[in-house]
């Protein structure tokens, strides 16, 4: 799940890290408030669940409280990587003497969190590791003993020569880890990290992604979902336990397994088909997400014809089987149809699909085929 | 032969009373594994269909059993404990087929695990199998024949398409083992690779892989510096759309962007042949044979 910048100021904020203020406005009216209570330079900043804001004009200074309501409503209903723009940060300008790079990812690689420091922050950081990834340093944190405090001081010392700097840093970056941990975090990101001409360090922009998994004990980090800014038809399919990602193709795929869903979707491809989505019904899966999946592939106009391809394990070819009978019973389905299950209770399946109409196949390159076909509208 | 699964293998399974414990614990069974215990606490005492006896832990089940293996098929809250219990009680390995464990929670384990001398595969993984002789986890036993193929996968369904494919057209496997699509897993494409090289059963290899991450890359240049036997590829993921990545952390550590197309030309650059599609591995692993 990711998190806003604002959200993600509130969580560093609770763990300590020196954060200016801000807040966030949806109207141009009120970021002009805002800026109006802080009085002088403001900056106004999109929050939107994508990176490369500042490069997409998402990101401006504003010179006094007018401007801003200027500034806001340029950004404001802005659209950055396909998403609406439909709040803004608005926070006080901050003197900057220095701007510096404070990330951590979990690393698949070192099988760790690795927390990563550069002194050449901003939003160059990435040219930065391209082209001289000396400039950057890395340490890979062992959970079980966490940050230890020699380890945040010799990364703040990587930062800052000056001491008062280097003190105020390792701080900021034991309580950035701690936050991060207690988050749930997959990445917390704090770039830049600056110093000011009177020797503070602050965070003045916060990245957090968290990990879904770690949601359910989490209650306080999960009311930070932000709905409106989740596709409407991905987050009925999250509701449901199914895994939905809307594309701009007329085949709707549906298949058990995220694995066997992209190598579904990759051959309708190769067989000169686009997909519409990827959806996965997952294991275990009950007649009722198969309706769900229904829905939510027939309310995509685009969609000219429905593949299921199910290969059963956990899954029951029988549940899916009567899933969609229950679904074509429930709610009116004019598109064509083309099923493949094979595997646990294969017979069963092929039965029920029969008695009611339907044809089973089993061979996933042929079932393609004929979805492909079927939304191209040279078979029925 | 097989690899990491024997003839001798003895299973504990740790939830062994729930919905899938107990339905894959019958399955496996069915297809001949060795299940000598099973775990789920305040049900010691009980005997899981009259056949095996249950434990209020593992240790206590490994003590009385000499279970030598364990499967988990606990709920996600519940994995990582799970898999500290079974390394704690000595086992040799540990198959977790539970999705949605933590990643966090995974931090902590896999280093404990391997402190303990302990395999770990998954979490979030079909397990094994070792056709004809045994299986750890859900993969279908109905679908595979035994014969020189090795697969290893980091999906589930993917795998059982692609065993179904070489089966339907009399090609066996040596073993078939899903390693699991969770970014932090503990044993990974290289540690299923070198048992490969060695296991004198296996003739030919067949690596299934999806976008993300970096480990494809990585068994390539294995496979280019350590293996004699041929390996074919397949990726999954070549039309996936690319992701609103927040943040730049991701693309430091890694330097990739983790797509199938990257991942498919390290293959190729290693040589190892790539299927287009599923069914042509078949063919790719035919002429290699």
């Amino acid at each position: 799940m990711n998190i806003h910048e604002y959200q993600a100021r509130e969580i560093l904020r609770a763990h300590g890290v020196p954060v200016p203020p801000g807040e966030v406005a949806t109207t141009p009216e009120e970021a002009e408030r805002i800026a109006a209570g802080y009085g002088g330079m403001v900056v106004v900043k999109a929050q939107v669940h994508a990176g490369g804001r500042g490069k997409a004009g998402g990101v401006k200074l504003a010179d006094d409280a007018a401007d801003a309501r200027e500034k806001a409503d340029a950004i404001l209903g802005l659209e950055i990587k396909g998403l609406t723009v439909e709040k803004v940060l608005v926070a006080p300008a901050e003197d900057i003497a220095t701007e510096a790079y404070l990330g951590i990812v979990m690393d698949r690689g070192s099988q760790s969190d690795v927390i990563m420091v550069s002194s050449e922050g901003g939003i160059d950081i990435e040219e930065v590791a391209a082209t001289h990834p000396e400039a950057i340093r890395k340490l890979a944190v062992d959970a079980r003993y966490g940050l230890l405090p020699h380890q945040a001081s010799a990364l703040a010392y990587a930062l800052y020569s000056d001491a008062k700097l280097a003190r105020q840093a390792a701080r900021i970056i034991s309580q950035l880890y701690e936050a991060y941990r207690a988050a749930g975090c997959t990445l917390a990101e704090i770039n830049p990290l600056i110093s000011t001409p009177a020797g503070e360090v602050k965070a003045i922009d916060a990245k957090m992604n968290i990990d879904d998994n770690a949601l359910f004990r989490l209650p306080n980090v999960e009311a930070m979902r932000d709905e409106a800014a989740e596709d409407p038809a991905e987050r009925k399919a999250r509701e449901a336990g199914l895994s939905y990602i809307q594309l701009d193709g007329d085949v709707g795929c549906c298949v058990n397994g995220a694995g066997l869903a992209m190598a579904t979707m990759d051959l309708v491809k190769y067989y000169g088909g686009e997909p519409a989505n990827f959806l996965d019904i997952g294991g275990s899966s009950n007649p009722d997400k198969v309706v769900t999946a229904f829905e939510i592939m027939t309310s995509d106009t685009k969609v000219k014809s429905i593949l299921f391809n199910i290969f059963g394990g956990i899954t029951r070819c029988d549940d899916v089987a009567n899933g969609i009978v229950e679904a074509t019973r429930r709610i009116v389905v004019e598109l064509p149809i083309a099923i493949r299950l094979t595997g646990t209770n294969e017979e069963l399946a092929v039965d029920i699909l029969k008695e009611n109409g339907f044809e089973a196949m089993t061979d996933m390159d042929e079932v393609v085929k004929r979805a492909v076909a079927m939304a191209a509208g040279t078979s029925s | 032969m097989s690899i990491f699964i024997d003839g001798n293998t003895s299973l504990v399974v740790q939830g062994i009373t729930g919905r899938d414990g107990s339905f894959h614990t019958r399955q496996m069974i069915e297809y001949g594994t060795k299940v000598v215990a099973g775990v789920t606490p305040g049900k010691g005492g009980q005997v899981f269909d009259e056949s095996v006896p249950v434990f209020d832990t593992v240790a206590e089940a490994v003590e009385k059993t000499g279970a030598s293996a364990s499967a988990i098929y606990v709920p996600a809250a519940f994995a990582s404990s799970a898999i500290f219990e079974a390394a704690d009680a000595g086992v040799d390995l540990i198959v977790c087929i539970t999705e949605g464990v933590p990643v966090g929670d995974m931090m902590t384990a896999l280093p404990y695990v391997r402190e303990k001398g302990a395999r770990l595969i998954g979490p979030n993984c079909p397990g094994l199998i070792a056709p004809g002789i045994g299986k750890i986890g859900i993969l279908p036993g109905q679908i595979v024949t035994p014969g020189p193929v090795g697969i290893v996968s980091r999906s589930g369904t993917l795998t059982y398409e692609v065993i179904f494919q070489l089966t339907r057209h009399g090609i066996g496997q040596s073993t078939c083992i899903g390693i699991g699509g969770d970014p932090l897993i503990g044993t990974d494409f290289v540690d299923c690779l070198r048992a490969f090289e060695e296991d004198p059963s296996t003739g030919a290899v067949a690596m299934i892989g999806e976008i993300g991450g970096t480990d494809e890359q990585v068994a390539a240049e294995f496979v280019r510096d350590h293996m004699s036997k041929p390996v074919v590829g397949f990726i999954a993921g070549q039309t996936a759309p690319p992701g609103r990545r927040m943040g730049h952390a991701g693309a430091i550590i890694s330097g990739s962007e983790g797509t199938a197309a990257e991942k498919m030309s390290a293959f190729r650059e290693c040589d190892i042949a790539v299927a287009e599609r599923p069914a042509d591995l078949v063919g790719l692993i035919e002429s290699r044979l």
